[in-house]
C-alpha cells in the first residue's frame, strides 16, 4: 500500500494506471467512471475491457455525482491501526445514478443517521497534497462546515 | 465423480488460544498431517499429492518433512476459506483420473499467537482478496477487514428481508451449545445465552463480537484416495458423492454485484446436489463455514435449505441445533470450536459419518454436507456419505 504522508497517516491509493486516472479526475473535482464507447455500459472499478460487450474502447465519463446509500457498515473497533482515532466510522456503498456503485463515506452524517436509499452527492476531500478522495454528503445540504478538513 | 473417491484419513492438533501452540506454522500443520496419514494406515512415502492452503505453506516443504518421495500432484486453490472444500473437489478429480493415488490436504495456522487474520488482511495487498482493488478503492475509506466486508451484505439482507440481530444470535448460540458437547472446542465449558450475545460489544455493525469467529492456533488435515484403493486399507471410508466450487461475479470486487447475495455457493450447491443425485432434504447435517453468523444464514439460503430471505426464520427455534431438523456445525464451528480455516468442518463431517462423534453424534447420520466460504464470497461444497 502507499506510504501515508506524515500528518494524514491513513492508507492511500497507489497512483498507477487506472487508479492514477480515477483519482486524477477527483483531484480536478470531477467524479468520472469508465463508460464503454460501444455499448455505453458504465463500470467501476476500472477494468481493461467491457465485460458486457467485449469492447476495448472506453472513456472517462463524468458522473452526475448523485446517488443513494446502498448499504454500509459501522467500524466500531478499528481493525487497522490507522483508523483508531476515526471510529465510529461508516464505510458506505453508494449507488450512483449511472448504476455503478463505489465504496466511500458520507462525511456529514453520523453513522446512526445513515439510511438505505438516502440521497447523497459527491464532495471531494483533499486528504494530502497528491490525493483527493471522493466522499459524499446528504443531497441538497448546503456546503456546511464539515468535520473533514478540506472538504469542498 | 460420484462415489469414486473417499476420505480415508483425518487428523487434528489441539485447538488453543493463550499461550499459543508453541509450534511453527509448518510444524503445526505437519502434526495434523502425520495424524491424518496414520489414521489412514499409511506413511508419508505413500502420499503423492499435496494441496496446501493458500499462503500458509508450500507443497515442497510438506513433502520434504513427510518423506513424500514420489510427489506428482501439487496444487493450491486460491479461494481463502473455501479452499479446503474446493481442494476435496480437486483432489477427488486427481485420484479418479489417476494423476495421484493419495492426496493430503492440510490447513492450519497460529491464528491467535501469530499474525492475526485482521492484521495480515489489512496490511498486505498481495494476500488480500481483491488485491490492488482493495488497496486503491476500499482501504482509503476505512474498509479493511473481513467482518466489515461481509457486514455490508448482512445489513442489506436485514433491509430487504427483515433479518434480525436475534436471528444472527440464534446461530452464535447454536454453535456455542454444540461446543459444550465437544471437549476439543475452545469454548467448551463456556456456555452463552442469547442475552450474552446481544450484550457483546459491536465490532462492525451489525456484527457484534459473538458474530465473529474465534482466533485460535490449530491445524487439521485429510487424506483422499479412490474407493478402489481404500479397500486395501483398514478404514471406514467416507464417500464423496459430489463436490463443487464457484465464485461470485465479480469475485474481486464486492460492491458492484447485480445480485449481492449471489455468491460462489449459489452456483456450486445446485451443481453438487445434481451430481450427487440428492437434494437438501436428504441431508442429515451441515457443516457450514461460519466465519461470521450472517454467512451461515446466507449459505443456508443459497444451498437451498430454505428460500432466500427465509434464513432468519430457519435458524430459530433450535432447528439448526443437535436434535433439530438440520444440525449445523456439530463441533461448534469457527465460532465456538476453533478457526481452522474450515478444515475442522471436513474433519467433523467425517467423524459424524464414521459414527465417531460421541455425545454430539447425529443419530444414524448417512449424508452430510460441508461448505467453504472465502475471500469476497468464493464458495465450495462437498456432499459426503458414509
Amino acid at each position: 500500500m502507499a506510504e501515508a504522508e506524515p500528518g494524514y497517516g491513513r492508507p492511500l491509493p497507489e497512483l498507477q494506471g487506472f487508479s492514477e486516472e480515477f483519482y486524477g479526475w477527483c483531484k480536478k473535482r470531477e467524479l468520472r467512471f469508465q463508460r464503454c464507447s460501444d455499448c455505453g455500459a458504465w463500470r467501476h472499478v476500472p477494468r481493461e475491457m467491457c465485460a458486457e460487450c467485449g469492447s476495448w474502447h472506453w472513456e472517462w465519463a463524468r458522473s452526475s455525482g448523485r446517488g443513494t446509500v446502498f448499504t454500509w457498515t459501522v467500524v466500531v473497533r478499528a481493525m487497522h491501526p490507522a483508523f483508531q482515532e476515526d471510529v465510529p466510522l461508516a464505510p458506505a456503498v453508494i449507488e450512483m445514478e449511472e448504476g455503478v456503485r463505489l465504496l466511500s463515506q458520507v462525511s456529514d452524517c453520523r453513522p446512526d443517521e445513515l439510511a438505505i436509499g438516502m440521497p447523497v452527492e459527491v464532495v471531494f476531500d483533499d486528504v494530502t497534497a497528491e490525493i483527493t478522495l471522493p466522499k459524499f454528503r446528504r443531497a441538497g445540504s448546503r456546503a456546511r462546515k464539515s468535520p473533514e478538513k478540506g472538504v469542498s | 465423480m460420484k462415489d469414486q473417491a473417499c476420505i480415508v484419513g483425518i487428523g487434528e492438533t489441539a485447538y488453543v488460544r493463550r499461550p499459543g501452540s508453541g509450534m511453527s506454522l509448518l510444524g503445526l500443520q505437519l502434526q495434523a498431517a502425520v495424524r491424518a496419514i496414520q489414521d489412514a494406515g499409511l506413511d508419508g512415502a505413500r502420499i503423492d499429492g499435496l494441496m496446501p492452503f493458500p499462503n500458509l505453506g508450500s507443497a515442497e516443504a510438506f513433502a520434504a518433512n513427510l518423506g513424500c518421495e514420489n510427489l506428482r500432484y501439487a496444487a493450491t486453490i486460491h479461494m481463502g476459506g473455501a479452499a479446503p472444500v474446493a481442494s476435496l473437489q480437486a483432489a477427488a478429480t486427481a485420484v479418479i483420473a489417476g494423476i495421484a493415488s493419495f492426496v493430503l490436504i492440510p490447513a492450519g495456522w497460529n491464528g491467535y499467537s501469530g499474525a492475526r487474520a485482521r492484521q495480515t488482511v489489512a496490511q498486505d495487498a498481495a494476500s488480500m482478496p481483491g488485491g490492488e482493488i482493495a488497496r486503491d478503492y476500499y482501504l482509503p475509506y476505512g474498509l479493511t477487514a473481513p467482518p466489515q466486508w461481509y457486514s455490508l451484505m448482512a445489513r442489506r439482507h436485514m433491509h430487504e428481508y427483515g433479518t434480525k440481530p436475534e436471528q444472527l444470535g440464534a446461530i452464535a448460540v447454536a454453535m456455542r451449545n454444540h461446543a459444550q458437547r465437544n471437549p476439543r472446542a475452545v469454548m467448551h465449558g463456556r456456555p452463552m445465552s442469547l442475552d450474552d450475545y446481544l450484550a457483546s460489544p459491536m465490532l462492525a455493525d451489525p456484527y457484534r463480537l459473538f458474530d465473529c469467529c474465534l482466533e485460535t492456533d490449530g491445524a487439521a488435515a485429510a487424506v483422499l484416495t479412490t474407493v478402489e484403493r481404500a479397500r486395501d486399507l483398514d478404514v471406514k471410508p467416507v464417500y464423496i458423492m459430489a463436490a463443487a466450487s464457484g465464485q461470485p461475479y465479480p469475485a474481486d470486487e464486492i460492491t458492484n454485484r447485480k445480485d449481492i447475495f449471489k455468491t460462489g455457493l449459489t452456483i456450486a450447491a445446485p451443481e453438487a446436489f445434481a451430481r450427487a443425485g440428492i437434494g437438501p432434504a436428504d441431508v442429515d447435517f451441515a457443516q457450514i463455514y461460519d466465519c461470521f453468523t450472517f454467512e451461515v444464514l446466507q449459505q443456508l439460503e443459497e444451498t437451498g435449505f430454505c428460500k432466500r430471505g427465509e434464513g432468519g426464520a430457519f435458524v430459530e427455534g433450535g432447528r439448526i441445533e443437535l436434535g433439530g431438523e438440520l444440525p449445523v456445525n456439530t463441533h461448534g464451528g469457527l465460532l465456538s470450536e476453533a478457526h481452522v480455516l474450515g478444515m475442522n468442518h471436513i474433519v467433523e463431517a467425517v467423524r459424524q459419518l464414521r459414527g465417531d462423534a460421541g455425545e454430539r453424534q447425529v443419530e444414524n447420520a448417512e449424508i452430510g454436507i460441508v461448505t467453504g466460504w472465502g475471500d469476497f464470497g468464493d464458495g465450495s461444497i462437498a456432499v459426503l456419505r458414509r
